[in-house]
């Protein structure tokens, strides 16, 4: 069989098919929010909705068992989408208090996730292995009626994403000046929280919940390595996204290893390799822009203030 | 107040009141300033003497806990028209490294109170704020990679994008490269020759000295003075000098119109 056949038998496996399509759609739409969480320094927002999610997963499970559905996981899904939003709601509120203390909630806060997931999950019946399909991922599970859910969600997280960028950009890029300008700036926060919660719950099944930060960040840490403007980190991270999910899930179809960390290794590869050739772009971005500073180096007239408010 | 939202004959800043707390210290205290349409007011007053949070109130960026804002006629909130205020901060926001080109940065400024979008021709309008601060050359560049002059004029260009008719201007000479404070100048100038409003904060009166219509002086989170601009306390080193100045003097309200003295620097 020759690799153009084993591709072919790979895309024509309906099972693969959707996996692929999943991958595509979380691919694209992680890094898109993770833009965001990386200029505001909220890189680790994604692994603490993360956390909170487990809750979500085990309180859906436990919600499905009650009423008898079956597969008893059915709820599993909305289960962490009100988790996730929930917690990136209190993330975001907690952060907007900036509070010294704020940073111990949010540790209690992910805790307690993790252990009120194992904990629910129980209840409901079901065992730790029900969860780590959750936490690691187990995109070749990936049901048609999960697709939907994925698709729905990543298509609104891009559209969202892409539509108010301008004033999600002024709000991550210029917190202050953004409020001295009128815009709805606690209203916009919330937005990039919810659509944080929503990525999470959305690339759940492709990476696991313990991973899907990486998916969110690593890709934008790649591209903001490269790329000279906010709009291209956007659809570099966006693009490597697509690219190691596809790759990644691909190899998966040939080797017997995890697909979310095979994904995300991936990426950490791709980030060390732009690290390391990382002056040769800067080294020509310097050719074609004007680099050196027009102003004559003259000392300043007065004694200036050292500059406080 | 009277008139119409938006009216021509409100002042363009009308504060009354205002009282800020900000981590258990009164910042503020019954803080009462008006600027005209069409003046140029200094805010003056030593290090810590509530000048940049007496502007962040004026914006709205930091919580009054009492007292009443209205900008250009409108009280602070949704009806003001952002789109007629400009503010420069006294410099960007240290970013997490994500490259932000200085066309984008100042894009950022024409999306503004319920306008979350730009519009079509924002390009167009943010390269010509850009040209106006001298640097269109820089356009494409990462604001992350230009000096703090370079950074500072692309600020003045997020301002002047909206066309602003208050541009409130934040300590715009301290620390800063003379081809930028010139920019500044320039900037006030023009502003002002137009029947712009400015109200800028400042150590001292400097470059900007013959612009300035009224001066505003704080000292501990109060009003101690409102009149005339002060002469600077270098020049003027006998305390029973007679202040005098060439143009007519505008109404002075509250006390303190004697001729208070501005220190420049120790």
């Amino acid at each position: 069989m020759t690799w153009f056949e084993t591709l072919q038998a790979m895309l024509s496996s309906p099972l693969m098919q959707r996996a692929l399509l999943a991958a595509v759609l979380v691919g694209a739409a992680a890094p898109v929010v993770g833009t965001f969480l990386v200029q505001r320094r909220l890189a680790l927002m994604g692994d603490g909705i993360g956390h909170v999610a487990l809750t979500g997963v085990a309180l859906g499970w436990l919600v499905g068992t009650w009423a008898g559905l079956v597969p008893s996981d059915t709820l599993a899904v909305p289960g962490a989408v009100v988790a996730s939003v929930v917690g990136a709601t209190a993330i975001e509120w907690v952060r907007a208090r900036g509070r010294t203390s704020g940073d111990l909630a949010l540790a209690i806060m992910f805790y307690g996730g993790i252990a009120g997931g194992v904990l629910l999950i129980k209840l409901a019946g079901g065992t730790n292995a029900n969860l780590v399909s959750y936490l690691f991922g187990s995109i070749s599970t990936v049901s048609t009626a999960d697709l939907w859910w994925i698709a729905g969600l990543a298509v609104g997280v891009l559209l969202v994403g892409l539509g108010l960028r301008h004033a999600l950009f002024a709000v991550s890029h210029d917190e202050e000046f953004a409020r001295g300008s009128g815009l709805p700036v606690t209203a916009l926060n919330m937005v990039v929280a919810t659509m944080s919660a929503l990525t999470v719950t959305v690339a759940m099944r492709v990476v696991g919940l313990l991973l899907v930060s990486a998916l969110m960040i690593v890709p934008v840490a790649v591209a903001q390595l490269i790329a000279g403007s906010f709009a291209r980190t956007m659809a570099l991270a966006s693009a490597i996204g697509v690219a190691v999910s596809v790759v990644g899930l691909s190899i998966t179809y040939w080797e017997d290893v995890p697909p979310g960390a095979t994904i995300v290794l991936l990426a950490i590869a791709l980030y060390a390799m732009a690290a390391v050739t990382r002056p040769l772009f800067a080294g020509r971005r310097r050719g074609d822009a004007p680099h050196h500073d027009p102003h004559p180096e003259l000392p300043d007239d007065v004694q200036l203030p050292v500059a406080r408010g | 107040m009277t008139g119409t939202p938006t009216g021509a004959g409100t002042p363009a800043v009308l504060a009354t009141g205002i009282d800020v707390t900000l981590g258990g210290h009164q910042i503020l205290q019954g803080v009462d300033l008006r600027v005209e349409r069409g003046e140029v007011v200094a805010l003056l007053g030593a290090n810590g003497s509530g000048k940049s949070t007496l502007v962040r109130a004026l914006l709205g960026i930091a919580p009054r806990t009492a007292g009443e804002v209205h900008l250009l006629g409108s009280r602070l909130g949704n009806g003001v028209p952002w789109d007629r205020v400009g503010y420069v901060p006294q410099r960007l926001p240290v970013g997490a490294g994500v490259p932000a080109t200085a066309v984008e940065v100042v894009v950022s400024g024409l999306v503004h109170g319920r306008t979350l979008r730009p519009p079509r021709d924002a390009r167009r309008r943010a390269l010509a704020a850009l040209e106006q601060v001298g640097m269109a050359a820089h356009a494409k560049r990462s604001v992350l990679q230009m000096s703090g002059g370079q950074q500072q004029r692309v600020l003045i260009a997020r301002a002047l994008v909206r066309e602003p008719d208050l541009l409130v201007l934040d300590e715009p000479t301290s620390g800063i490269d003379l081809p930028t404070q010139e920019t500044f100048v320039a900037t006030v100038r023009a502003l002002h020759e137009r029947g712009g409003t400015v109200l800028v904060i400042l150590h001292e009166l400097g470059s900007f000295a013959d612009l300035i219509d009224r001066a505003v002086a704080l000292r501990h989170g109060r009003v101690v003075y409102d009149g005339p601009p002060p002469s600077a306390r270098g020049e003027h080193a006998d305390h029973a000098h007679d202040h005098t100045h060439p143009h007519a003097d505008p109404a002075q309200p509250g006390a303190g119109s004697t001729g208070l003295s501005m220190e420049v620097l120790p």
